[in-house]
């Protein structure tokens, strides 16, 4: 079931299209990561999501209904380029933009003592914003996205900026929000936290979705057959050992043991691999090489802006 | 709209908590109280002797002036050409000329002197002569009513019929003998001050509006704000919720000037036997707007010695009719506020910091400044071409249209002002909404008026 979809959204600026076509489908209870390089489109395609601008062409979707103004309140955003009023006291602040999302003003004071308790911020409900450290102050600014407890969460580069320690709470408050059932979207450069994190994602490459889908199934296109071992006890050429059509990526030593990087032909299987290994090495390690979001992301963004300079 | 409120609310609440509000609240009406009270205290310390020559050709008033504490009278009778003439030689302060009338009652005088009159000299003469023209009134009524007994007395008619208003214009003589008009009417003071005031709040709230918007962007707030509210609900929000501020310093001001004028002049007057203390009757007079309120016209002007010049002061601001005054300042602060405001915002949110805004404020400060230089012009000229103009032109209007109204200004040209504005405000509002909503998510972009331009047709 998906809870939101966007269908041919095009968005054109003075000139220069930030977005074109673009189909993006959510299912509802993931971790949807939305990938690309800087200016690829994300934060339009986010800004359109949240009806700041709208699009020139194509439709929206949540729930199955075509995204209305009200649906505001069924979103929460966390904006990469956030802050608060510096000057106001921190409890005033987030009551207003508790108000703001819909709550009453009761609904809004329990709800946020109870976070605040939460995340043990109580003492900072008289403080104003500029005396409290850049961590906290990312605490309030998460703290009312999700205060409204909206169906849609969208965090744009939500790490940037938080210490470990606080970027791992973060992390398993994300996670708590998806078991509560809520459907997030993750837009970041950080692949790390992508490859942790996400279900879904959609690649975005000028303007474009390059590649989209469950992250499971990109990595299955994506692998190469190959497999990463290690051996010992072996003074002969590895070549030598392998079958004709089986190529050596790279070779490499790890303290005593040796390693190396294995590609095998489309038709044959690991079995083959092992089999050939066996007689003539201590084999201590086996394992695919599963290609790293990164890896994709690189791999993807580069094929394409080459494509398009060979057709320009 | 439930939003607006919140927005209004927390525009409202952060500004008028400031420490600066406070204290421009407090100081303004010691500047404005003061402003009022230095000319009621020169007026009783102005102990200098002036003679003013008084060329009456009516005959009636002569021996009516009579000497004051600082004002000495002396009638010349020679024709008023070589009076003018010997003037500058002659020493005297001011020479007062009533010419002949065609009917029996005079209702005009001119006054010569060499820089502007005292306003307690020009006040002390307008007085004598109202009340003398007004007892002959009277007196001639009465005596109609002697000899036709039938009809009954009404009295509220017989005070209406008798109510005389007297003009007495000022000229200056120069030494070389050429004449120019000069004005120390309170209605210019008025409208000098109201333009001021308006001038002065227009910049001060419109720029408020301004720094808002920026501060909104620099923080990095706007985005989050948006994605729950529309960008215009937003600027609306800022822009009522400034003007209230607004509102509110200004009532305050009202109030407080009023408090403290009233406790300083009552102290002044509680010097003097007189019960009816001056802030009293000045309250009075704010309150009624009763010109009728003059003293009586048996009371002799040299009984009351030093408390005539706080008295006239307070009978010519008396004179000025405040509900509509801070009516139409209401209404032109209010609406002057609301284009102005919303271009203020435009501003703010085309920019990314404050010292980027120079070239954008220029078109909005020039109509303001213009229309505070041409303040002159429209006090010598309050019904001319020029200064019709500027009162209707909405960016200029505000202002000039406040210096014109103690002039006395026809309705339609009120009217007509007033729907220009309105008008105005619409069209700057929908304009500033555009840019202002595309304006507020750009960030590091140097913008120029071909990019405002293009955002206008987005």
């Amino acid at each position: 079931m998906e809870l939101f979809s966007a269908l041919n959204i095009s968005k054109q600026f003075s000139g220069h299209k930030a977005l074109d076509k673009v189909n993006i489908s959510i299912p509802e209870g993931s971790i949807f990561g939305l990938l690309g390089p800087n200016g690829a489109g994300k934060t339009t395609f986010i800004r359109i999501i949240n009806q700041i601008i709208a699009p020139d062409e194509g439709q929206l979707f949540l729930n199955g209904r075509e995204l209305k103004p009200n649906d505001i309140y069924n979103i929460g955003y966390l904006p990469e380029e956030r802050g608060l009023y510096k000057k106001m006291s921190v409890g005033e602040q987030a009551m207003y933009l508790a108000q703001l999302k819909g709550l009453s003003k009761q609904e809004a004071h329990k709800r946020l003592m109870h976070w605040f308790d939460k995340f043990e911020m109580k003492s900072w409900w008289n403080k104003k914003v500029e005396e409290l450290s850049k961590g906290m102050q990312q605490k309030v600014q998460f703290l009312v996205t999700i205060i409204h407890e909206p169906k849609l969460l969208i965090f744009d580069e939500p790490f940037s900026g938080f210490d470990p320690i606080n970027a791992s709470m973060l992390k398993d408050e994300i996670i708590a929000q998806k078991e509560k059932g809520a459907t997030v979207i993750f837009s970041t450069h950080n692949m790390a936290s992508v490859e942790e994190l996400c279900d879904h994602i959609a690649l975005i490459n000028n303007a474009k979705v390059v590649l989209a889908g469950p992250m499971r199934d990109i990595k299955k296109t994506y692998k190469t057959n190959s497999f990463e071992i290690s051996y010992k006890d072996f003074q002969g050429s590895l070549e030598s050992v392998l079958p004709p059509a089986f190529q050596i990526i790279r070779e490499w030593n790890d303290h005593d043991l040796k390693m190396a990087g294995i590609r095998i032909p489309a038709e044959s299987n690991p079995n083959q691999l092992i089999n050939a290994l066996l007689p003539n090495v201590m084999l201590h390690s086996f394992s695919e090489i599963i290609p790293s979001m990164n890896d994709i992301f690189i791999r993807v963004v580069t094929e394409k802006n080459s494509e398009t300079i060979h057709q320009a | 709209m439930n939003k607006i409120i919140l927005i209004i609310k927390r525009e409202y609440l952060t500004r008028v908590r400031k420490k600066s509000f406070m204290v421009m609240t407090i100081l303004g009406p010691l500047l404005m109280a003061a402003i009022m009270i230095v000319p009621i205290y020169m007026a009783t310390r102005g102990n200098e002797l002036k003679t003013v020559a008084v060329i009456d050709q009516t005959g009636i008033f002569f021996g009516k002036f009579r000497d004051t504490d600082n004002i000495k009278f002396h009638y010349l009778s020679s024709d008023i050409g070589s009076a003018k003439s010997n003037f500058v030689k002659s020493g005297d302060y001011a020479l007062l000329f009533i010419p002949k009338t065609e009917v029996s009652i005079p209702s005009n005088a001119i006054l010569y002197a060499e820089s502007n009159v005292a306003i307690n000299v020009k006040s002390y003469i307008r007085n004598v002569m109202t009340k003398q023209v007004e007892d002959m009134k009277l007196e001639a009524k009465l005596r109609d009513l002697q000899t036709d007994k039938k009809n009954p007395i009404n009295v509220e008619d017989i005070l209406r019929s008798v109510k005389t208003n007297v003009d007495v214009n000022t000229i200056k003589i120069t030494d070389g003998g050429k004449e120019e008009k000069s004005y120390t009417e309170i209605s210019m003071v008025l409208g000098m001050f109201a333009g001021i005031l308006i001038y002065f709040f227009i910049f001060m709230f419109g720029s408020q509006v301004m720094r808002g918007v920026i501060e909104e962007k620099t923080n990095r707030i706007i985005e989050v704000i948006i994605s729950s509210v529309k960008p215009f609900e937003l600027m609306m929000g800022k822009i009522v919720g400034v003007g209230m501020v607004g509102l509110t310093q200004f009532l305050l001001w009202v109030v407080l000037t009023f408090g403290i004028v009233t406790v300083v002049t009552s102290t002044f007057a509680g010097k003097s036997a007189d019960k009816h203390t001056a802030g009293q009757a000045m309250m009075q007079n704010v309150a009624k707007y009763n010109p009728d309120n003059l003293p009586l016209p048996d009371s002799t002007a040299s009984s009351k010695g030093r408390d005539e010049g706080v008295n006239v002061v307070i009978e010519a601001l008396g004179s000025v009719n405040f509900p509509v005054m801070i009516g139409a300042f209401l209404f032109f602060f209010l609406f002057g506020y609301l284009m102005y405001a919303s271009l203020f915002a435009a501003i703010g949110g085309a920019v990314d910091s404050e010292s980027d805004t120079q070239q954008f404020m220029l078109p909005i400060t020039v109509p303001l400044i213009l229309s505070m230089v041409m303040a002159q012009f429209f006090i010598q000229d309050p019904s001319g071409q020029v200064a019709f103009w500027f009162s209707v032109f909405p960016l200029t209007s505000p202002v000039a249209m406040m210096i014109r109204i103690p002039f006395g200004v026809p309705y339609w040209q009120v009217a007509l002002s007033m729907a220009m504005l309105i008008l105005a405000f619409l069209g700057t509002t929908w304009m500033a909404a555009k840019i202002y909503r595309t304006g507020i998510l750009m960030y590091g972009k140097k913008v120029n008026y071909r990019e405002l331009w293009k955002w206008l047709r987005y």
